[in-house]
């Protein structure tokens, strides 16, 4: 469904992304992590067409893209600022849905059902102002959910909630994900989330942000927080990708790490990492 | 306004109107070049029932609004369009940095030249003055946008007209509304001091004139001035209201950030 060959991304002289290749089918659940800083959202704005890349190319559906691809959503990591203040938390929620030819009245009613669907159902007539960070994060995931696009762009889309509804909201994703076949991309810093979550693990590299490596996750599709995080398998994942996050930590210190380099700061990050410790 | 507030402003008032009134009455000054404060007050309450008086107070207002008006319709969607299209905003830049600092008084003798009547010179020289501000507001407000917001909207495939009438246009009102407060200040002053110096049939600057013909009432004068300072004071705190209730959200942020 989505295909990125060489894509490179500059601001000005910094460079930013380089060389990124990756291949999302469609109904996939991809999440990308990778050290702050390594251009994880700055892919993403790429992805969405929101800042024109500096090389390569973004093809969804077989075509490349050339702008905003239609039927997309976005969960932006500066969730506050992506909100709009004078209006109320469900008529953020209905805004965009205005392109799907809805009525007024069918807007507002599925608004409040995305909101219902992230715990949020009392806030509807709220402004965003006036709730919390994590709230307003999820009246963001739920504007999104609302719109039941068929490709979403998740940035570090839990970030900010507490672990328990943090845990809530994981679940939904994937239940949506299940539910309406929608191609999901993730973004997370958070190791057990990119396994937990993921059909497939992304790790990014920083200085400049590339693919370090992908990994299959070899979980059963139905996941559970209890069960699954105890699995085997889970467990010898998580270590694997964090093992290669670490990797990326060591190797950002000299400012030139070659291909070589990678591989003895990986030997020396697998030899002290305790297996199962976040 | 808390009732605190407002008791504390009236005691100001009532101690300068003491103060002023002591001066006048114990001959440090003549009087009749500094009437006492309670002949000003006096008068100005004759004045709220002269009928020759509103109809100058008439006819400032008029003009007021008029000019005010003029120049809302012509900045906001300059400002718009200046804020919105990079190019055309660099590209004004200086022109509009040049021209602001020009004081309109400074224009009477072209704007004489140019309209016939009174009335329309003294518009166009609100219409100078009123510019500048709201249209400095507009583009600024607009080029100050938060990215994310227009992003978000981008990103749900609504087009640029879209974004600009859903995310920048209500971010960017407040902005311009504090803009309109701003040049309805400037503007009584503008137009007063046109009438004053330009002169005309009606308006409240007339009316000043003509209290110092024949002998000079300068009671009568301040009195006249009383009621400008009144009408500044009644525009600014209907529009600070006014503000309040249409802009509520961006109250509650910015004092959510303070
Ligand atoms: N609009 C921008 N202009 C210039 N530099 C930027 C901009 N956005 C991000 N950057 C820089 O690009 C790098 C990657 O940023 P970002 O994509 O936000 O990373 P991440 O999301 O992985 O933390 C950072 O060094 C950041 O400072
Ligand atoms: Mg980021």
């Amino acid at each position: 469904m989505l295909e990125i060959s060489g894509l490179g991304h500059a601001y000005g002289t910094h460079r930013v992304l380089e060389g990124i290749d990756l291949k999302v089918g469609e109904g996939e659940l991809v999440t990308i992590v990778g050290p702050s800083g390594c251009g994880k959202s700055t892919l993403l704005r790429c992805i969405a067409g929101l800042v024109p890349p500096t090389e390569g190319k973004v093809v969804l559906k077989g075509a490349p893209i050339d702008g905003v691809p239609d039927d997309l959503a976005v969960v932006f990591q500066d969730y506050s600022r992506s909100l709009l203040p004078w209006l109320t938390v469900r008529d953020n929620v209905a805004l965009p849905l205005r392109r799907r030819g809805l009525g007024k009245a069918e807007r507002r009613a599925q608004a409040v059902k995305a909101l219902a669907s992230v715990g949020l159902e009392d806030a509807a007539g709220k402004y965003p102002w006036q709730l919390s960070g994590g709230m307003q994060q999820r009246v963001s995931i739920a504007r999104a959910l609302a719109y039941k696009p068929t490709l979403m762009l998740m940035d570090e889309p839990f970030g900010s909630v507490d672990a328990q509804t943090r845990e809530d909201l994981e679940d939904l994703v994937l239940q949506v994900h299940r539910a309406e076949g929608m191609t999901i991309l993730l973004v997370t810093h958070d190791i057990d989330e990119s396994v937990y979550l993921g059909d497939r693990v992304v790790v990014l590299a920083r200085n400049p942000g590339r693919v370090r490596d992908e990994l299959p996750v070899t979980l059963p599709a139905g996941r559970d927080q209890i069960g699954t995080r105890a699995d085997a398998e889970f467990v010898r994942l998580r270590a694997e990708v964090g093992r290669l996050v670490r990797g990326v930590v060591k190797d950002s210190e000299p400012p030139d790490a070659t291909d070589a380099e990678d591989a003895d700061a990986e030997a020396v990050a697998t030899a002290v990492e305790e297996p199962a410790k976040k | 306004m808390t009732p605190r507030r407002i008791l504390l402003g009236a005691a100001g008032a009532v101690v300068v109107v003491g103060v002023l009134e002591a001066v006048s009455r114990s001959g440090l000054v003549d009087e009749t070049s500094l009437p006492p404060a309670s002949t000003v007050l006096k008068e100005a309450g004759k004045l709220a029932v002269d009928r020759e008086f509103l109809v100058d107070v008439g006819a400032t207002v008029r003009e007021w609004l008029l000019g005010l008006l003029l120049a809302v319709l012509a900045a906001v969607p300059l400002g718009v369009l200046l804020g919105s299209v990079p190019l055309l905003g660099t590209a004004s830049r200086a022109l509009v940095e040049l021209c602001r600092p020009v004081p309109s008084v400074a224009l009477i003798p072209l704007a004489t030249l140019l309209f016939s009547s009174p009335a329309q010179t003294n518009m166009s020289l609100i219409f100078y003055a009123c510019l500048w501000p709201i249209l400095v507001n507009t583009l600024y407000a607009l080029r100050d946008v938060d990215p994310v917001a227009k992003d978000t909207l981008r990103a749900f495939g609504s087009s640029t007209p879209a974004v600009l009438w859903r995310v920048s246009l209500p971010s960017a009102a407040p902005f311009i509304a504090t803009g309109v407060r701003i040049a309805a200040s400037v503007a009584l002053v503008v137009l007063i001091s046109t009438e004053l110096l330009v002169g005309g049939d009606n308006g409240i600057g007339i009316y000043l004139t003509e209290t110092q013909q024949g002998g000079g009432r300068t009671d009568l004068m301040l009195a006249g001035a009383c009621w400008a300072g009144v009408l500044g004071l009644l525009a600014n705190t209907a529009l600070i209201a006014l503000e309040r209730v249409a802009f509520r959200w961006h109250a509650a942020r910015v004092e959510g950030i303070a």
